[in-house]
Order: structure tokens, then sequence, then C-alpha cells
């Protein structure tokens, strides 16, 4: 086990508190599998189906049958009657097509990196909070906080979503096909949010970057949120996007507003190159 | 946190047991507010009016022990100078023995006796009303509405809360939903914190309004009451609250025959509505709403500084 290493601070005396919780008792071992591959995920075939009647089970339960079907390797899985449940199709790491046939409570598919999820019904509030890739499609409406600090992959809801959409967005793919409540892209940070409808109040409000597309009216811009021109990559990038789901906006592509940050961030230009790759 | 929820039938006929449609849309939030559950439900309007009360808060059982000789002195006042007033009473029921139910006749003024009877060191007046019954104590919704016989109350409307306590003890005092005091069948339950709380409530106190909690949402209440008094419907009082009321709400106010939702202009406390042919149910989560279906529903978010009312 590798020894901790002193800081300076800790040699001038400045503080000898013991440092306790789990980064660091367990250290990083070569030897060790489970840290060479990526925790629960798992190799999956898309052609063998699956269904869990979820009409009686707790969200855990769900998870769990859902985690145990894809260790047998079970890469289609339809969850039926989900009854709004909270925390469900979370966590997920792997490529796997998910389909939930009603809607899901708080906190659904979120943490998850790969997945292909529809879910036929609404969501309530942070609907794939922190997804870092995959998609995930909704029929009907969502709540507030949509795609919290998504880091990457298409979060599409085609009905409207509630407030402060996309808030901490660092990556990834907001579609919205109705309209958006008040605070939506609120420090954002990098990806882009693409809004069929209205948009309320205070749209973009501390964004450091990333691009916030509307195509209905805005009720108001937030602090640091200025509009842009519409280039034509904007217009090219938007027709595509949009064709993938079925999407379309009553005035045309043409005719959405662009917003993006009006401010640097102090330190933004001294981000690494690969770092910059990703923003753009 | 806190959850709410209210259900409204346009087409109830001779009632529908909201009872039991409440406790189950209340129960299903018993994560968001596990300390004491309230329910304020309309039932039939037989021309008399409904009195619920308390004497005592339910952890004074366990705290004293002359309570119940306290108790019972106390009930003799209230039921003296309800004498003393001329109301009679044609019905009395005791579901605890803190918690009472009177159906009194009286067509005098009922913030009189309402003052009267609170006088009584103790008392405290859940709700007046033709129709409104406001039960609410400790605990989940299914143990509240065991200990008060909810499960079969046939009503066209109801609202109900699920506390979480954080800005005041876990009492019944301080537990939702406030009853509009001096008006008739009026009640507010409410998710979020206030932060005007006491500014506002100096300055209805200075107007006369009483205020019988230190929970920041009885202002919701006695502020409605306050426009209402002044002639304003309840929908236009519900706007106004918008701009009044400082920090972060979504709240349901119930009358004898509406049901309305306000939510604050940063729209920071959920809300869900299902909005049928036949029937409104609203609830801080879907899944509470979920509980009354055993089929697929359509559900929308309310947005920022909204405010809907329905009519039964």
């Amino acid at each position: 086990m590798a020894e901790l290493r002193k800081e300076t601070s800790q040699e001038m005396g400045l503080h000898d508190e013991q440092l306790k919780g789990r980064t660091q008792k367990k250290f990083f071992s070569i030897d060790e599998s489970e840290n060479l591959t990526y925790f629960h995920s798992f190799d999956v075939d898309t052609s063998k189906s699956a269904t869990i009647d979820a009409l009686d089970m707790t969200p855990r339960e769900i998870n769990r049958e859902i985690r145990e079907l894809m260790e047998k390797g079970i890469g289609d899985i339809t969850v039926d009657n989900p009854m709004s449940r909270h925390g469900v199709g979370v966590g997920i790491l792997n490529r796997l097509n998910l389909t939930f046939s009603d809607s899901l409570g708080y906190f659904g598919c979120g943490l998850i990196d790969g997945p292909n999820v529809h879910i036929k019904g609404r969501v309530g509030w942070s609907c794939a909070e922190n997804m870092m890739a995959g998609t995930v499609v909704i029929d009907k409406n969502a709540g507030s906080t949509f795609g919290a600090a998504i880091r990457g992959g298409d979060l599409v809801c085609k009905g409207s979503v509630g407030a402060r959409t996309g808030i901490d967005q660092k990556g990834g793919t907001i579609i919205v096909g109705g309209k958006t409540g008040a605070f939506s892209g609120f420090m954002m940070q990098r990806g882009r949010m693409i809004v069929l409808g209205d948009a309320g109040m205070n749209l973009g409000d501390s964004m450091y970057d990333g691009t916030i597309y509307v195509g209905g009216e805005v009720e108001e811009l937030g602090v640091d949120c200025v509009q842009a021109d519409m280039t034509e990559l904007d217009v090219r990038y938007l027709t595509e996007k949009l064709a993938l789901y079925g999407m379309k906006t009553p005035r045309g592509v043409e005719k959405m507003q662009k917003h993006v940050s009006g401010k640097m961030l102090w330190n933004y230009a001294n981000l690494e190159p690969n770092e910059k790759k990703l923003i753009l | 946190m806190c959850g709410i929820a209210g259900i409204i039938h346009k087409k109830a006929g001779k009632g529908v047991n909201i009872g039991q449609q409440m406790t189950s849309m209340l129960q299903a939030l018993k994560h968001r507010g596990p300390d004491s559950t309230g329910y304020a439900m309309y039932g039939k309007d037989n021309g008399n009016q409904i009195l619920r009360f308390k004497v005592a808060e339910a952890a004074d059982l366990e705290g004293s022990y002359d309570i119940h000789a306290t108790i019972k002195d106390r009930l003799e006042t209230v039921n003296s100078r309800l004498t003393e007033l001329g109301v009679k009473v044609v019905k009395k029921e005791s579901p605890t023995e803190y918690a009472h139910r009177y159906e009194v006749e009286f067509s005098g003024d009922m913030k009189k006796v309402a003052d009267f009877v609170e006088d009584v060191e103790g008392v405290e007046i859940l709700s007046i009303g033709n129709s409104l019954e406001l039960v609410k104590d400790l605990g989940d919704a299914s143990v509240v509405s065991d200990q008060y016989g909810l499960n079969d109350f046939n009503g066209t409307h109801g609202i109900g809360h699920t506390r979480m306590a954080t800005e005041s003890d876990v009492d019944i005092r301080s537990a939702h939903p406030y009853w509009a005091y001096p008006f008739s069948d009026v009640a507010v339950v409410h998710n979020g914190q206030l932060t005007n709380y006491w500014t506002n409530r100096r300055s209805l106190e200075r107007s006369g309004h009483r205020f019988s909690s230190n929970c920041d949402s009885e202002l919701i209440a006695v502020y409605l009451a306050d426009r209402m008094s002044q002639g304003d419907d309840l929908e236009t009082a519900m706007k106004g609250s918008i701009d009044y009321l400082d920090g972060v709400f979504t709240y349901l106010v119930a009358t004898k025959d509406q049901l309305g939702m306000a939510k604050d202009v940063m729209a920071a406390k959920p809300m869900v509505v299902y909005e049928g042919e036949d029937m409104i149910a609203l609830a801080s989560e879907e899944v509470a709403i979920r509980t009354l279906f055993d089929h697929r529903i359509e559900t929308f978010d309310p947005y920022h500084g909204e405010v809907k009312v329905w009519q039964n």
C-alpha cells in the first residue's frame, strides 16, 4: 500500500488531521482486475430481449433486475409499469436498448454512460442527471432540472420541460420539443441546447460557454447570455440533429435564435488543447 | 422538503371517496415529509357549521401528569363559551382525546366564536366551515387517516400535506393545512420557505389578523384571507401573492368550490398536474397521482409565477 506523501503544509505543522475515507484507504493496484475495467459495465447482445413487469417492484428491485439481465448478456430490455417511480434506470454504463412503457419519477436514467433509452411517458425532475453518453428520448413532458450537469449524449424531450433545464450542462445535447421554463441553461459550461418552443426568463443566466438555440419566444435573457448570428453550420447542424429524432420547428431552423455566453470566463483561455476540442 | 397534493372532482354528484384518494396520494409522498400529515377536505354542506379544534398537542399527553384533567377543563370551558355565544352543538365527535369535531347551528359572527374559543389556553381552532373538514396530526397519512377515520370520507375536493419540519417545531400547531382565519371553508398547504415571513406577519398582525403558529406557511393563508376580506376573488388574491411572498414556494389553496395552485417566480418547488375531464389531481410528484390510476396518464409541470384555479 502506498504511503501518503506529506505536503509542505503538513511538514510545516499547519494541519495534522488524520485523513479518512475511501480515497485515502484504497489505492490503485495493477494486480486488481477491477481497477482496469469499468465497474458494472457488461457486454450485452442487443438481439436478446427481456421484459420486466415493475408493477410491484421497488426502484432498487427494478435497477437490480436490469443489472442482472445485463449480466446475462441481454441487451434489449423493456420495463412495463414503472409507475412514475424515482431513480429508475440509473448507473447503466454500457450500451443497452432500454424502454420504459410509461412515465418515470425523479432522477430517472441518471449517471448513465452509453445506453439508448426510450421513455413512453413523462419524466419528473432531474432526468438523466450527469449523463455521460447514449441517448434518452422522452415522448411526453419533463420536470425541472432536465439534464442537469450532463456531459455527453443526446437527451430529447418531445414535450415541454420545467425550469432550470440543462443547469450546469457540461456537454452533450439537450433537445426540447415544446417550451422550457425559467433559468434554462443556468451556468451552462459546454454543449448545446435546442428548444423548439418558447424559453422562460433568465435564459442562459451565468453561462460560461455552450450554445442555446430557441425556436419560439425568449421571455428574457439572463446575465452573460447574448444573442449570436446563426451560421450555415448552425443551420446544417440543427437540421441534421433534429432529423435524427423526427423533430422540426414550425418556423424552420433558419429562424431559430442562437444564444451564447457574452463573457469569457477569466481562465477559460488557459484550457488544455484537448479540452478545447471537447468544447468545439 | 414537504409534499403537497390536491384533488377536485367536477362531477362528484353525491361525493367521491376523496378521503381514500388523498390518503393514497399523501402516503406516496411520505418520503418528502414524515413528521406530520394534514388534510383539508370538503364534504357535503348540510347547512350546519363544522368546527374542528384541538385542546392540546399530541405531545402534551406524554409530558404532564395532570394533562387529562387539563384537557377536560379546557373542553368544558369551550363548551360553556359556545353556549354563552348562542352556538348550538348538534353533534360531537372526538377522534382523539385532544382533537374534536363539533357540528353547530349558528348564524352569527363566526370570527367572534373563533376568537372567544381560542382565548381558552391551549385551544386552537383548526377550521370552521360549512363543508371544510381540516384534520392534521403527527405521523404519516395512513396513521392520521386511521386515527381520524378518513378512509371513507365522501366529498368533492381536498388538499393535503406531508411535512418535513424545517422552520418550526414538529407539532400539530405547525402542521399543515392552515385555515385562512376568519374565512369559512378556506385552507392552504405549502411547500417551500418564505423569507419575508416576519416582516409581513408583523404588518398583518397590526391589521388585526391572528397567527396561531410560528410556521412561515401560515402567512399565505392569512394573506389570502386579508385580500379576500378586501374584495379580491381567489385568483386575484393568489396572483397578488406571487409578488407579496418572497422565497421559494408552491402552494395549494381550497375554498368551498375551488382549488387553486400558485408557484413562485423561480419555479423552485415542484408540482405536477393531471387535468382530466372529470377530475384534476395535483401533487409534488407524479408518483402520488399515479396511485389513483391503473393506466397511463398525461401530466405537466406548471411554470414560474403561474396561478391556476379550478372550479368543481
